[in-house]
């Protein structure tokens, strides 16, 4: 049961009360878009064992989007930041940095 | 035999009898008893049978352990099996049965299973049944089925009321003997918000029978004395709760634990079980720890137990498990026991330890009290069936060449202790093995880690592997100062554990035939002989070995059996023990019931009902509903005489010649407003809305980015910067929040809000020839032709309603819904009926508006569509702009497989001979598959018998449909066969739309 | 246990978005309202009018019944010009009102939120969970709490409270 603290309504909201929506700081490939970016928009996900940026919504809440910065094997949250953002902001990656010396985004 | 002694019993109150029943026989116990306490004390050891071999079973634990006294408890809608005799609470006119026999426990058909038992060797259903092949499903698995199994499934619903409750805590601590009291005074003292769950009825866990004993004290006092004094500090402390009966069964990721209280084990309460939920920044193990039984011959014989067990009977509940009972142990335990007994009153002829040169306060004490010790000595076998006989003893070193015979009547066996790691392990703590202690314990380096990436569980006491009393006072107390002070486990000093021989068979070079008589589960009747020839088939993984042997899968869940099991393993393989390792330690620690997982999720609360404002109106009306989603939408309303289909035919009538009113409250509505509200909307629908005029309305489709449609409705401009969007039933939620999806993750910068206003609004179809008729008596709003024609919409006063009244039609005929405010939409829809009644006014379910729809030619989302259908499949290609930029869905429409002239397409089917096609039938394509089966080219989405036409109906998706109209196809039939169909246009009524446009 | 009542309420309630942080919407909204706009997750309530706060840019205003489609209209007239969406929405939500002793207990059995006062002191919303739906609460006084929820919902959700209030207290704010 994640535990995971809404950025928009500062409640620390129990798995039940959030609505899960995958990876996030996606790209979207709209019309004129080459196949391949396309298909990577629309289907390839990073999946990773480790580090992981995502998306959930306070469904059952304030109903706001959010991001969160988790680790996927031990459930570790580095953050949680509001989806109005094209990177992950710097305290986030400076708190993976702290907890995950080396780590870096995969490409 | 069994029986209570004539003084004793520190938990039993002999002023307060009790009377209950064991397989309809009448009994008496005492207050403070267990079933199996009051059992034994009656004389009856014998409480149940195996799960194999059916072999008679006594109670070999006193706690939450035992594997083998399970037993059926009540009756009727109170029915429990598989209950465990050792920790049921004795109550007045308790009414319990025994399991797994027949037809009686002491005479059992199954048991002739155990005379068989070379031929069930492990695995012996994987190779025993093999040939003929049609004799496993019809002969040989329905008579395994019968012979195995334990107790009976409860034949009726579940009587007893249970709940849930959600909290949070600082500390949660597991087990309230003594490390978990210290452990609460300490972090309740800290102030911190603490919870302390003990599972059995009492505090201060094995302290009150262990330490007198030996005459330890804790700080200085009398163990009880001590445990009373620290309950009563607890209780003073308003931040601390406290909870008897209440296991901790589970702990999960980001401190979640999952416990269970049993209020009804206290005594009359309004719920028999209670689940928490909680939320825990640090969690406390105290569980404690879990004798292990011996591995030798006939160590499964009724009246062998556990030594903790046996002085637990004698000093708890004043009960002697048998007259003479010799102890044999690897450890100091078995003397605990033999002094308990000898200081009841009761013989110990000899206690065999497998060690030579034991010392100690305990070792002086037996000495003192006169009991006869063997050194270097073990059991070689076991005598008696029913009971115990008798012992023969041997050289623990050597085959277990006999040296003497002594009679007894029981067995008390130490094989050591195993700390209660579970908790622990649930969560992802890590295990080392502590060679000297012969024990796996918490390794607080690898602990289970929060969402901080700290560790979050504590081991405290036995369960962190404390040998003594003292020890498990200062383990529990340091953990839980840490556990206040958000401290990890790497900061807890692991208690000393007892040095522990490893004792796995007895004796250590026994031959086969005895190794065929060790048990290493009771239950499930899995012996040393049987992980060795698993060992021998190739099983090197102990999850494997488990799996084929079943060892461990039993309802206690090996916590007698799994490091007896995994070490005979590892010896039978040539491994040390921490190469072959440990199984998966899963929730829960012990069963809990499944009411209480359900919680008060039963009757109406079972899952939300959504009602509509004009509910009352159709329950009182005969409504025959269908569920659509959470709500329950009236399918038709059947008169005297009709079943659903016939009224759905009358409806559907009545709304061609006359007028309808259809409940509609369910549509979505959702509002959208802004200065960029019209930019949006023209993404968010594949057509353009954002030249919309104010007052009209249009169609529209909503994709997905892939380009796959999500749902359909009409939508009305209500002002220069605001659209109102209808969608499906099912689309109200979803469409809501793919709006919000969109706007607060993409288009953040627009400014746009929405607000779903479904449920502010009852909504009443109108729909008929007599439609405008009816509003028109209604009166108030000018609904004419030439005022309100065809896609607009007018706001006004409608027989003083404030109403919304939208001129569309999802039937075909002169339609409009009508959108009042919810709590007035029962008078709204009582009005249409009475000025309606001459009119021949009829309420309409959603049958007769799917055959209305099909009959038009108009497409269901959800019937026509599945997430895997575009537009243009549906030939909806009108309704995908091709001005527009952009909109969701629009590049995605245009990948190679979407766009593809090959993919199925809707057509109208109509079958030769009239009748109705099944709906989902298959349309038969040319060909074979690779598989060699028929090759299909589409599928029927909608099927119907017509009234208007006279005949059935249906739409199907079929390859390249519409180029093919005219063609004949055949379609599957269930149960096999073909049907014959036409290809048609789906457009079936009134394709010039004089009637709609009337 | 009969010290617990739950009891139907049918306020007028208006749904504002916009942004809340702004002048001209909060001083519009308390004009309506006869009460500041709150702190985030705050009540802040006057007599029986009163601001919710819901989300960043969610706000709604209790209103007396039947006030709330006049009131809606009142806020859009202030608010010409200003980039918001007030609508009437007293007939979309049904609201309970729970009186009694451990009605935190009863809340906490179908809630996952901490009913602890010092995690839900007074007058804090909590958006929720109550069992499968959703559902907003706070606690106005010691023993007074109210409760919103969907209309369509209201019968489960009155059934879920009376069950919890049926099978008693559990000892634990109490």
């Amino acid at each position: 049961m994640l535990i995971l603290t809404c950025p928009y309504c500062g409640v620390a909201a129990d798995e039940t009360e959030l609505s899960p929506g995958g990876e996030a700081h996606l790209h979207r490939a709209g019309p004129g878009s080459e196949d391949a970016s396309v298909e990577a928009y629309l289907y390839h996900r990073s999946n990773p064992k480790g580090v992981h940026f995502e998306r959930w919504r306070h469904a059952y809440g304030c109903g706001k989007w959010f991001h969160s910065a988790r680790d996927t094997a031990t459930n570790d949250v580095f953050g949680t930041y509001p989806a109005q953002v094209t990177e992950t902001p710097q305290n986030i990656l400076e708190a993976i940095a702290q907890r995950r010396p080396g780590w870096e985004r995969p490409q | 035999m069994s029986r209570r002694l004539e003084t004793g019993g520190l938990f039993i109150d002999r002023n307060a009898p009790m009377g209950f029943t064991f397989d309809g026989k009448d009994r008496g116990g005492f207050g403070g008893d267990t079933l199996a306490s009051a059992l034994l004390a009656c004389g009856q050891l014998v409480m149940g049978r195996s799960f194999k071999y059916h072999r008679q079973r006594g109670p070999v634990s006193c706690g939450a352990e035992e594997p083998n006294a399970l037993v059926g408890l009540g009756e009727g809608g109170l029915f429990e099996p598989n209950a465990r005799a050792t920790i049921t609470p004795l109550t007045e006119g308790l009414r319990a049965i025994s399991q797994n026999r027949w037809p009686s426990l002491a005479f059992d058909i199954g048991a002739v299973n155990a005379k068989l038992s070379k031929f069930l060797p492990a695995g012996f259903y994987y190779k025993t049944f093999l040939w003929p092949r049609a004799f496993w499903k019809h002969v040989y698995e329905p008579a395994i089925r019968r012979s195995a199994g334990l107790g009976k499934p409860p034949s009726q619903p579940d009587a007893d009321r249970y709940e849930q409750v959600n909290t949070a805590a600082d500390v949660l601590i597991a087990g309230g003997g003594v490390a978990g009291l210290a452990a609460a005074m300490e972090a309740g003292r800290n102030g911190a918000r603490v919870i302390l769950m003990e599972q059995g009825p009492r505090w201060g866990g094995r302290a009150l029978i262990d330490a007198p004993l030996t005459g330890e004290t804790i700080d200085g006092q009398p163990a009880a004395d001590w445990i009373e004094m620290a309950v009563d500090t607890l209780e003073t402390m308003p931040n601390v709760t406290m909870r008897l009966h209440t296991q901790v069964s589970g702990v999960f990721d980001h401190g979640f634990a999952l416990a269970e209280e049993r209020c009804a084990d206290a005594g009359p309460a309004p719920v028999r079980a209670r689940l928490w939920r909680i939320r825990a920044r640090r969690i406390v193990t105290a569980q404690g720890a879990i004798e292990r039984p011996l591995a030798f011959a006939g160590n499964d014989v009724p009246g062998v137990m556990l030594a903790g067990a046996v002085r637990d009977y004698a000093v708890g509940y004043g009960v002697a498990v048998g007259e003479r009972v010799v102890v044999v142990t690897a450890g100091d335990d078995g003397y605990r026991t033999a002094i308990a007994l000898v200081e009841a009153g009761l013989a110990v002829p000899a206690l065999l330890d497998v060690r030579r040169g034991a010392t100690g306060p305990l070792v002086e004490r037996a000495q003192a009290l006169g009991i006869r010790i063997e050194e270097g000595r073990g059991i070689a076998h076991v005598s008696g069936g029913q009971s115990v006989t008798g012992v023969s003893i041997c050289a623990q070193d050597g085959p277990g060449e006999v040296i003497e015979e002594i009679a007894c009547d029981a067995v008390a066996m130490s094989g050591g202790w195993s700390p209660a790691v579970h908790l622990w392990s649930q969560a992802g703590g890590k295990l080392t093995w502590d060679e000297g202690a012969a024990m796996f314990r918490p390794d607080h380096a690898r602990p289970p880690t929060g969402a901080d990436g700290s560790g979050f569980v504590l081991p405290a006491g036995g369960s962190d592997g404390a040998a003594s009393t003292e020890d498990a006072l200062r383990s529990g107390a340091e953990a839980g100062r840490l556990a206040a002070e958000g401290g990890v486990p790497a900061d807890l000093a692991p208690p000393q554990a007892a040095p522990m021989p490893q004792v796995w068979v007895m004796p250590r070079d026994a031959g086969l035939a005895l190794r065929e008589k060790m048990w290493l589960d009771f239950q499930n009747d899995v012996k040393v002989s049987d992980v060795e020839l698993a060992a021998r088939e190739g099983y090197r993984s102990v999850e494997h070995a488990k799996r084929y042997t079943t060892l461990g899968m039993a309802t206690d869940q090996g916590k007698l059996s799994n490091i007896g099991g995994l070490a005979t393993l590892g010896h039978a393989l040539g491994e040390a023990i921490p190469q072959v390792g440990t199984t998966t330690f899963r929730p829960p620690w012990t069963p809990i019931i499944l009411g209480s997982i359900a919680g008060s999720a039963t009757g109406a609360q079972f899952q939300p009902v959504r009602r509509t404002p004009m509910q009352d109106w159709h329950d009182a009306n005969g409504a025959d509903y269908e569920p659509v989603g959470q709500w329950r939408r009236p399918y038709s309303y059947p008169r005297e005489g009709e079943d659903r289909e016939a009224a759905a035919q009358r409806e559907t009538r009545a709304v061609r010649e006359a007028v309808g009113l259809l409940d509609a409250s369910t549509l979505g509505k959702i509002v959208v407003k802004g200065p960029d509200a019209g930019r949006f909307m023209d993404m968010i629908y594949t057509n353009m809305m954002s030249n919309l005029a104010v007052g009209r309305c249009r169609y529209g489709l909503i994709c997905n980015d892939s380009g796959f449609l999500m749902d359909d409705g009409v939508v009305a401009r209500l002002s220069e910067d605001t659209w109102l969007c209808h969608t499906t039933t099912g689309g109200a939620e979803h469409i809501h929040a793919h709006m919000e999806e969109w706007l607060q993750t993409e288009w953040w910068d627009w400014q746009v809000y929405t607000a779903n206003l479904t449920e502010q609004f009852a909504q009443v179809v109108v729909a008929g020839p007599q439609a405008r008729k009816l509003l028109d008596r209604l009166g108030g709003m000018d609904v004419s032709r030439e005022a309100m024609p065809f896609m607009s919409w007018a706001e006004g006063s409608l027989h003083g309603f404030d109403a919304r009244v939208f001129r569309i039609s999802f039937s075909g005929e002169v339609s409009y819904e009508v959108s009042v405010r919810a709590s007035e939409g029962a008078e709204l829809w009582q009005a249409l009926l009475e000025e309606g009644e001459d009119l021949g006014v009829t309420p309409y379910g959603t049958e007769a508006m799917h055959i209305l729809r099909a009959e038009k030619g108009y497409v269901m989302i959800g019937e026509e569509s599945d997430g895997t259908i575009t537009p243009q499949d549906l030939n909806l290609g009108w309704a995908v702009s091709k001005k527009k930029a952009d909109f969701i869905g629009k590049r995605g429409l245009t990948r190679s497989h979407l766009a593809d002239p090959e993919r199925p397409r809707l057509v109208g089917l109509r079958s030769l001979d009239g009748t109705v096609i099944e709906a989902g039938a298959q349309v038969v394509g040319p060909g074979v598959t690779p598989t060699g089966q028929n090759a299909t080219e589409g599928r029927v989405t909608s099927s119907y018998h017509s009234p208007t036409f006279g005949h059935g109906i249906a739409m199907a998706l079929i390859r390249r449909g519409p180029e093919r109209l005219g063609e004949t196809v055949e379609v599957t039939r269930i149960g096999g066969g073909r049907q014959k169909a036409v290809l048609v246009d789906p457009v079936l009524y009134d394709a010039k739309g004089d009637r709609l446009n009337g | 246990m009969a010290e617990i009542t739950v009891t139907r309420r049918t306020p007028g309630m208006v749904l504002l978005r916009g942004d809340l942080s702004s002048d001209a919407l909060r001083e519009a909204a308390s004009a309506v309202a006869g009460a500041p706009m709150p702190e985030r997750r705050q009540a802040s309530l006057s007599g029986d009018t009163g601001i919710l706060w819901m989300s960043p840019d969610e706000a709604l205003i209790l209103l007396p019944e039947g006030r709330a489609a006049e009131a809606a209209r009142a806020l859009s007239q202030r608010l010409e010009g200003v980039h918001h969406l007030a609508l009437d929405l007293s007939d979309a939500r049904a609201v309970f009102e729970i009186e009694g002793p451990w009605l935190r207990e009863v809340l906490a059995k179908l809630s996952p939120a901490d009913l602890h006062p010092e995690a839900l002191p007074l007058l804090e919303v909590r958006r929720t969970r109550l069992a499968q739906v959703p559902a907003a609460f706070w606690i106005e006084a010691e023993g007074r709490a109210r409760l919103i929820c969907f209309r369509s919902v209201a019968d489960y959700v009155e059934g879920l409270l009376r069950r919890s209030v049926e099978d008693g207290p559990v000892g634990l704010f109490a």
